[in-house]
């Protein structure tokens, strides 16, 4: 056990002893949402901005609902309707959030070292909800949680991770995780958006899917991103799901116990086959539900304060 | 080094547990209504060993969970955030008699924060409080109703409560700064 950080950054700068740290926590808060009263005090009397600067739907209810199940009080900021729009800068806009005496800050930008920047000019704690294609770390966090719960372990596993690699935030985050927890990670996908450079991280990198799937013990599928799908990626959407797409005809030649993770939104028959997304070997839902979980855990570690960890008897 | 003295040596601890058994069987009649709460991680294997005991004086299993009040806590922002124990109520505390079990009664707010924490399970008839050592310093307003042993401290000694998986190793130890 062992966390004194007043931020959620990065997965990069955690140790394994961290990251199991918020699993364990986690583990806790899990049991409380599993209870007719989903609700405890201890965030009573915090106040929590969620600044979403670039859109989110699936991040943003998960942290809202965390937030709310340990009583802070809440205040959404939305790109749209905040004075971004008018000019301001963000350090200004958090500038003027903290003048409002909030105490959390998760914050959703599309820029990386977002977060890392509200943490040295801002006295709050600042939570990473995802900057730019750098880190989403509660995504990690998450996806590692529901491997443990469903693996009972992550040392020693193999994960392969398929998709869009180059510009995900969610793969950089899982790989340090994964790697820091002893997994190993396969990375596999179009040369074009899975370069060798990833190798550097501690992967294997490969651009046979079949090679990729063959030994997985958990197949992790990214989102190849319509919105921001340049035309020099890949030929087409078509091709791609042709090529790299999970159907059942791949899935056939996995281990039969291969379980399979998406951190969502799941664009259905592209990357993942219809039937498959909904089977009993996806985790997909309860990745949502681990979500709150995972993410109540982290705005609980932050909280703390600087005195001891070791509770005195009585 | 401190001066560390045993004020409760394995026998001894059997026996106020015994006692408070014996206790807790004479102030409540209806058996079937009692419920032991043991709040972790101290009061788990005490729980677990009254539990035991008063299986044995009413001749039924009588239900023990396991309760960890982090969550309820009142100094959360002035310390590390705590690790945090699994709470198991495996039975509705709903018209119940709890006894919550702890290793030291000391400010009291463990007390609060469990009596709060339960009230998220459901509404008991009413809250008992075991405790093994009352050591004094009370900061609110909470009794024990069983106590194995009074023990006047200064704010800056230790109370350690020390248990083995047999039961021989136990110990209550005093720790002078």
């Amino acid at each position: 056990m062992s966390w004194h950080r007043p931020h959620l950054l990065d997965i990069e700068s955690l140790s394994a002893d961290e990251i199991l740290t918020v699993l364990d926590t986690a583990k806790a808060f899990k049991a409380v949402g599993e209870r007719a009263i989903k609700k405890v005090p201890a965030l009573r009397g915090r106040t929590v901005v969620n600044l979403f600067i670039e859109p989110s739907t699936r991040t943003r209810t998960s942290f809202e609902l965390s937030e709310q199940r340990l009583s802070a009080d809440i205040i959404n900021f939305t790109a749209e309707a905040s004075s971004l729009k008018k000019g301001e800068t963000l350090k200004d806009t958090a500038r003027n959030l903290e003048a409002l005496n909030v105490d959390f800050i998760v914050i959703r930008h599309s820029a990386a070292g977002a977060a890392h920047f509200l943490s040295r000019v801002l006295n709050t704690h600042v939570i990473n909800a995802g900057d730019g294609a750098h880190e989403h770390p509660t995504q990690a966090l998450l996806d590692a949680f529901t491997i443990r719960e469903r693996k009972g372990k992550i040392e020693g596993l193999n994960v392969t991770i398929l998709g869009d690699i180059l510009f995900s935030r969610v793969a950089r985050s899982n790989i340090w995780a994964l790697t820091k927890l002893g997994a190993k990670v396969t990375l596999c996908g179009p040369s074009t958006l899975v370069p060798r450079t990833f190798e550097q991280m501690g992967c294997r990198v490969t651009h046979d899917v079949d090679a990729a799937l063959r030994d997985a013990d958990i197949i992790h599928l990214l989102r190849i991103q319509h919105e921001r799908q340049r035309k020099t990626m890949f030929p087409s959407i078509g091709e791609y799901t042709t090529l790299f797409g999970l159907n059942k005809a791949r899935l056939a030649k996995a281990r039969p116990d291969a379980l399979i993770m998406h951190p969502g939104p799941v664009n259905r028959g592209v990357e993942i086959d219809n039937e498959i997304a909904d089977s009993a070997r996806s985790l997909i839902l309860e990745q949502v539900t681990n979500g709150i979980a995972v993410r109540m855990a982290v705005l609980f570690l932050v909280n703390g304060g600087k005195g001891p960890q070791e509770i005195a008897a009585g | 080094m401190p001066e560390a003295n045993i004020i409760l040596n394995a026998p001894a601890i059997q026996r106020a547990l015994t006692r408070i058994a014996h206790e807790i069987a004479e102030r409540n009649e209806a058996s079937a209504e009692v419920v032991l709460v043991g709040i972790q991680r101290g009061g788990v294997p005490l729980a677990e060993r009254l539990a035991a005991l008063l299986a044995g004086i009413w001749g039924h299993p009588v239900p023990c969970g396991h309760l960890d009040v982090s969550m309820h806590r009142d100094d959360l922002d002035q310390r590390a955030a705590p690790e945090i124990h699994p709470t198991v109520i495996p039975f509705d505390v709903t018209g119940k008699t709890v006894v919550l079990v702890d290793d030291v009664l000391f400010s009291g707010r463990t007390i609060r924060s469990a009596m709060d924490s339960l009230n998220d399970f459901g509404r008991p008839k009413c809250i008992q409080l075991a405790v093994l050592i009352d050591r004094g310093h009370r900061e609110l307003p909470v009794k024990a109703d069983f106590v194995g042993k009074n023990q006047p401290t200064s704010l800056a000694e230790k109370v350690r409560v020390r248990f083995g998986e047999t039961g021989k190793e136990d110990e209550v130890v005093l720790e002078k700064p």
